[in-house]
């Protein structure tokens, strides 16, 4: 499996850790809503197709970033910074609606 | 019912040309309704199928296999059984299982070699063999016998081990289950189909499940590709496809993620190691097969996938550990590999419960110990279709424990599958 990454270009697999998955919302650190943290925590979709997810290139650069991957066939479809979402996962989510 | 195989049968037949012998299971179409319907024809949903009948007297059950009976991970993970848990909810369930694999060729009447050639954890640091000594006090609290091993025992036990004085990683003890061993794994899943088929349970392969019949809330049935059928009580035990399955059902999130496991086997050799042995300093196991194949493996591959194939890092880290604890297997050459699909919970442990729909119950998140659970999961959650509720062995294995604080992490690793 290589990874292409936006600065090093296409690096093997071991070059990269898992930082799973990337639909998770954090919760804004001050809330006190327990079943969203819950939820962040614990709660998966898990999906048979593409997966939205994190990686860092640990053994290059150190970017994280944002990975589609399918999960059935191991084939990367997009990879993008993770700092070029600024974290907001509610935009995100608005872009994404057609 | 009388013992189907038997010294006496072999000869009979053997002496007829072998021309008598029954399928072990029939072929059935589905009939339009059932009391239960199991989702899974691996090592789990067949042994539920066996104790619901056999222990609850229902019979009318059927098993649904979307591929052929066993072609899941009961038939790709590396046989080991085992019940060296640390925390009680985990080693009562797994001790639970182990004394039902010490009967389960004569209850079955069918030889799934369970093999009581022992596990031997090694540890490479005074620290790791404090830890196995905590473990094994565990253990010997609940009454599973485990003991301490010097270096001096194990080289005896294992004398292809690295001994040598440059070893990278040098055996400093090791905790010992000796009632653990390995088991002929397509055995169980061919024994208990045939003694669920005995008594009436209807195996379908071939038939997947494309949806689930809702009456409300309520799972009243599923779609399959061989057509709609109806059920009193439907239950999931699909491993690593729990979560499609789940999906199916209008479940989008789970304690769970699937990750792939890959596992190995060497050409034969004579004997080489008579018993299991996990190294302490990564994560690789081994044992011998019968047929002299050295049956081994390590980590996951690490990400979320629904492949029964990995890729090449894991191989090199699975070789690379090989090496470091038996230098002598160097040029033995690997004969096949594959990759199996593990339901890795958020704690590492199972959920078995009623639920989470009306008419549903569900069994899933063995991440990669499921083999060796495959007789209390199969008890434990007839038991609870049965009787619409736990059994104390499995009480603690729900699937709101998450969201309640109650996870039970043995490893105490967090709410990271990948790491389990």
């Amino acid at each position: 499996m290589l990874i292409t990454c936006p600065y090093c270009g296409p690096r093997d697999v071991i070059e990269f850790t898992y930082q799973g998955d990337g639909n998770r919302e954090r919760p804004d650190p001050a809330s006190q809503n327990f079943e969203a943290w819950n939820a962040y925590v614990y709660d998966r979709l898990n999906p048979a197709g593409d997966h939205n997810e994190i990686w860092q290139h640990s053994g290059g650069c150190r970017a994280h970033l944002r990975v589609v991957r399918n999960t059935l066939t191991h084939e990367i479809s997009s990879v993008a910074f993770v700092r070029g979402d600024h974290g907001s996962a509610a935009r995100r989510k608005a872009e994404d609606k057609p | 019912m009388m013992a189907e195989y038997s010294a006496f049968s072999l000869l009979a037949n053997a002496l007829k040309g072998n021309k008598d012998w029954k399928p072990a299971w029939r072929k059935p179409d589905p009939k339009a309704s059932y009391d239960v319907i199991i989702i899974g024809g691996g090592g789990h949903g067949l042994a539920t199928a066996y104790y619901l009948a056999k222990e609850h007297g229902i019979t009318n059950v059927a098993v649904l296999e979307k591929g052929w009976l066993g072609s899941g991970n009961v038939g790709r993970n590396t046989t080991a059984v085992r019940s060296n848990y640390l925390l009680p909810a985990n080693t009562r369930f797994y001790e639970h299982s182990m004394k039902m694999w010490e009967g389960l060729s004569h209850e079955l009447n069918y030889n799934v070699m369970f093999s009581q050639r022992g596990c031997l954890n090694l540890a490479h640091t005074p620290a790791q063999f404090d830890d196995y000594a905590r473990r094994g006090n565990a253990m010997r609290h609940l009454g599973v016998d485990a003991e301490l091993m010097t270096p001096a025992q194990i080289k005896r036990l294992i004398p292809a081990l690295d001994f040598s004085s440059d070893a990278r990683f040098p055996v400093v003890g090791g905790l010992m289950q000796r009632r653990a061993g390995t088991a002929r794994h397509d055995a169980v899943a061919w024994g208990y189909a045939r003694g669920a088929d005995r008594r009436g349970v209807d195996i379908i392969e071939n038939c997947e499940v494309t949806g689930f019949l809702r009456d409300g809330d309520r799972v009243t049935g599923v779609t399959t590709s061989r057509g709609d059928i109806r059920a009193k009580k439907v239950a999931v035990a699909v491993a690593g496809s729990t979560g499609r399955v789940m999906r199916l059902a209008g479940i989008e999130t789970m304690p769970i993620e699937s990750h792939v496991l890959q596992a190995f086997v060497t050409e034969s050799l004579k004997p080489f190691i008579d018993t299991v042995v996990t190294f302490g300093m990564g994560h690789f196991y081994m044992s011998q097969s019968d047929k002299g194949g050295l049956v081994y493996g390590g980590d996951i591959d690490g990400y979320n996938s629904y492949a029964q194939r990995g890729n090449l890092p894991i191989v090199d880290e699975v070789m690379s550990e090989m090496l470091a604890l038996f230098p002598g297997l160097a040029r033995v050459r690997m004969l096949r590999s594959w990759g199996g699909v593990c339901d890795m919970s958020m704690d590492g442990s199972p959920i078995i419960t009623t639920g989470p729909l009306p008419g549903m119950y569900l069994n899933c998140g063995w991440c990669y110990g499921g083999f060796k659970a495959t007789p209390a999961s199969g008890w434990t959650f007839a038991w609870t279709i049965a009787k619409d509720e736990p059994h104390d062995f499995n009480a603690p294995f729900t699937l709101d424990r998450f969201h309640r604080g109650l996870v039970i992490d043995d490893k105490g690793q967090g709410a990271n599958p990948r790491l389990h």
